[in-house]
């Protein structure tokens, strides 16, 4: 559903993403990991089509990204990190304006956003201009509009920032539902719990190049031995000595 | 404290020096554009004063009292600009700012936290202020002799004068914050500093100052003399800076002005720091508050839903978004108000001209509906660069938005356009319309100015979205300050490039068929030289429409952010 081909992306000597390889099958809810500025949300603005990429390619849903930007962006729905939507329009309206870019309109849509407004608990706000949202209620906001058009893949960035327990539970349980019914889901986080217990397979990303990409099972082998859960997975990958001389700093 | 203020004021002063050494493409033609144009608005201003001062000087008995009453109009101008400019940036700098937060939970001292937004608040709103003061002091120097210790004079008053009007509006600040919560002051204000913008030009306006320059217009002329002794308003630091100034200038400096000025400016300072101690901490509570936002679709959404709807789901759902967007914020509609005026007072303007009597020929007839479409043409690019300039820009946080969807750049350039345009068109046919009743045109330059203003709205909305896109400020959040910038000012320049070649390319055919038809006896209209002259000014028109927009559609495919 999503392949990613030799992709790079550089900022002037800077290659922030280094020839990533990638295949994401339907149905599968895919981890991508990495420290601070590995180049996890530089890779999902590609696949986003928000970013170019500097060389290799991007195919959605068999779509070069490239070569029919319009129909592969038709297939995705993205949630970003920071939820920036326009303060002056109201959730529900912010939801149609949404569709409508998709070319969606009318009764199904006044339905299903009516719903996931409902099961984000944002129904009492849905009149109120964003301008007066918390940034978890903005957050879910977004989330809720990247799921109104019915997209067949979703590229999350950061999704469980800012929140609450219960909307954090909610989306757990919509992605695993989603990607369960055949669509597929790209994901970066940070809240290894979350992407242990949620994801198909995980990838981590450092400093632009995958280190490992597989099961947990797969990702346990290649971390070698003596590790069991994602935490010390990551941190042996990455290489993040953990409790690096954190009393010299304390006592700095 | 001192050491805390410089700790308050490091932020500021290294985001400046970094923005200025920041290598930017361009930078170097941009500093030298501004530059020019800064020296030629200098050299005008500074020209026209020395001028009507030096005419002034000439006049025995009441030159100086002339001189005098004109510097103060100007500076009770200042004055009341100063006082509108500080009331709406202190909301910023005390109330809305960013780094509040981070101020409010560190442990900083109540009286430096004023100071140090109190100086942010005087340098933001008095810069253009002193920018133009500049070339006024430096006629009134010259033409006077005023002397090198007239400069040291100059800035001697002009510290407190500036002084006075920022702790003055941060103290109204202050209290309406505390009356209202601050998204609401904000929105409070903005309308307020509209209808006094527009309730001061409309006053200039209708004192008609050009009455002082023609005596013969009083009884007598004690009366004329009496009127320019009385000082306008005593009471104003405009007033006191204004004696100082003559003072010095005439030769009889009189130090309680310049007194007056520096006792207010410390009392004004003293009290809005007590005022600041008082009433800030709740204040600032109050400004976490956001109003009451409430907005539901009524009739008029459903009627608009149903209107739009041959545009397509995509095109509808844009131009909804666009005008709800402009209506629901203060900031934005409330300038329409300034609109209004502008064009009442084009429109006033129009009907007082003297287009009859002795020595208005036919050519002159005929040259005012040309100057009045250039004029208009000038006012629907002031227009265009205040509300279709921004539109790209203002994408800028929700850019990923629109990026991520399926949506063509070409589709959203568009849509911009044609919400620009249409009540840009309706404007610009009201303001020909109305004007050439007034000046009553024959049908045929009727026809002419229609066909003209036509294309030309199109024109200067496609260099608008152009220009907007190609220089967009994507980090700012107030739509005012966008046109202010480096592409609004190249936008300006090339609008008034197009504006003027369209009157050139039509002036010629049209005075060349009028002079046929009006004198020509049997001679045949010049129709050659007019489908010429039409067909090159609608070409220029088309250019400047499409152009512009292809060059900011392969600019937005291009851009990442």
């Amino acid at each position: 559903m999503i392949e990613l081909r030799s992709l790079t992306k550089r900022y002037g000597s800077f290659t922030a993403v280094n020839a990533v390889d990638l295949d994401v099958p339907r149905g599968e809810l895919f981890g991508f990991l990495g420290p601070n500025g590995a180049g996890k949300t530089t890779t999902l603005r590609m696949i986003a089509g928000i970013l170019r990429p500097s060389s290799g390619s991007i195919r959605i849903a068999n779509i070069d990204i490239a070569a029919d930007p319009v129909a592969a962006k038709q297939k995705l729905g993205f949630i970003p990190d920071r939820p920036f939507i326009y303060e002056k329009l109201t959730g529900v309206e912010f939801l149609r304006f949404v569709a409508g870019l998709y070319g969606q309109s009318g009764d199904e849509v006044e339905r299903r956003g009516r719903e996931l407004l409902a099961l984000f608990d944002l129904e009492e706000w849905r009149d109120e201009l964003v301008e007066s949202y918390s940034h978890g209620m903005r957050q879910k906001l977004i989330i809720s509009s990247a799921f109104v058009h019915k997209p067949e893949v979703i590229v999350v960035d950061e999704p469980m920032v800012g929140l609450d327990p219960k909307a954090a539970r909610t989306l757990k349980d919509l992605f695993r539902e989603y990607t369960r019914r055949g669509h597929t889901i790209m994901m970066s986080t940070h809240t290894l719990e979350v992407a242990q217990t949620l994801c198909d397979r995980i990838a981590i990303i450092q400093r632009g190049v995958i280190r490992a990409c597989g099961t947990m099972d797969d990702l346990r082998a290649s971390a070698e031995s003596g590790v069991s859960g994602l935490e010390d997975i990551f941190l042996r990958l990455t290489g993040e000595g953990l409790a690096r001389e954190l009393v010299e700093v304390l006592n700095a | 404290m001192l050491d805390e203020l410089r700790t308050l004021l490091a932020p500021k002063w290294l985001t400046a020096r970094a923005r200025a050494r920041k290598k930017e493409r361009g930078r170097a033609a941009r500093t030298a554009i501004l530059l020019t144009i800064g020296t030629i608005f200098w050299a005008f201003a500074f020209g026209l004063l020395y001028r009507l001062l030096a005419y002034f000087r000439g006049v025995p008995e009441i030159g100086p009292l002339l001189a005098g009453k004109l510097l103060g109009l100007i500076l009770v101008s200042f004055f009341s600009i100063l006082l509108l400019s500080n009331v709406i940036t202190a909301l910023s700098s005390f109330f809305l700012a960013r780094d509040l937060d981070l101020l409010a939970s560190a442990p900083v001292d109540w009286l430096s936290l004023y100071t140090a937004k109190l100086l942010e608040t005087v340098l933001n709103s008095s810069w253009m202020v002193v920018l133009m003061a500049v070339p006024m002091v430096t006629a009134y120097g010259t033409v006077y002799d005023g002397g090198p210790a007239f400069i040291a004079l100059a800035v001697l008053t002009f510290v407190p004068f500036l002084v006075i009007p920022a702790a003055l509006g941060s103290a109204i600040t202050l209290v309406l914050v505390n009356a209202f919560p601050a998204r609401r002051t904000r929105d409070i204000l903005s309308v307020i500093a509209v209808l006094a913008a527009a309730g001061l030009v409309v006053l200039f306006r209708l004192l008609r100052p050009e009455k002082l320059a023609r005596p013969e217009g009083f009884r007598s002329l004690v009366e004329f003399i009496s009127i320019l002794r009385t000082p306008t308003s005593p009471l104003l630091p405009s007033e006191w800076l204004s004696r100082s100034i003559m003072g010095w200038l005439t030769g009889s400096l009189d130090l309680l002005p310049l007194y007056l000025l520096w006792s207010s400016a410390a009392a004004a300072v003293v009290l809005g720091a007590l005022l600041h101690r008082r009433l800030y901490a709740r204040g600032f509570t109050k400004a976490q508050e956001s109003g009451e936002r409430w907005a539901c679709e009524g009739w008029t959404g459903r009627t608009a839903r149903w209107m739009l709807a041959p545009l397509g789901v995509v095109r509808r759902e844009l131009v909804l978004k666009e005008v709800r967007v402009f209506f629901r914020d203060t900031t934005q509609w409330s300038q329409l108000i300034l609109l209004a005026v502008l064009v009442v007072l084009y429109v006033f303007n129009i009907k007082f001209l003297p287009l009859t009597g002795d020595g208005i020929t036919f050519f002159i007839v005929n040259l005012v509906p040309f100057l009045n479409l250039a004029l208009a043409g000038f006012v629907l690019a002031s227009v265009a660069a205040r509300f279709v300039f921004p539109g790209v820009s203002l994408e800028g946080r929700t850019w990923w938005l629109l990026r991520a969807s399926p949506l063509p750049v070409r589709e959203l350039l568009w849509s911009k356009f044609w919400v620009g345009t249409l009540p840009l068109l309706v404007l610009a046919l009201a303001i020909v319309g109305v004007t050439n009743s007034l000046l009553h045109v024959s049908p045929f330059m009727f026809a002419v100015s229609v066909f003209t203003i036509t294309l030309m709205t199109f024109a200067l909305a496609g260099l608008a979205i152009g220009f907007g896109t190609v220089f967009p400020r994507f980090e700012t959040e107030n739509a005012a300050q966008i046109p202010t910038s480096f592409g609004g000012l190249l936008y300006m320049m090339s609008a008034v490039g197009v504006i003027g070649a369209v009157i050139v390319l039509e002036a010629r055919p049209v005075y060349s068929y009028l002079s046929a038809v009006s004198f020509g006896g049997g001679e045949s209209p010049p129709v050659i030289e007019l489908v010429l002259g039409f067909g090159l000014a609608a070409a220029v028109c088309l250019t400047a429409t499409f152009w512009p927009i292809r060059i900011a559609q392969a600019r937005l495919e291009a851009l990442e952010r």
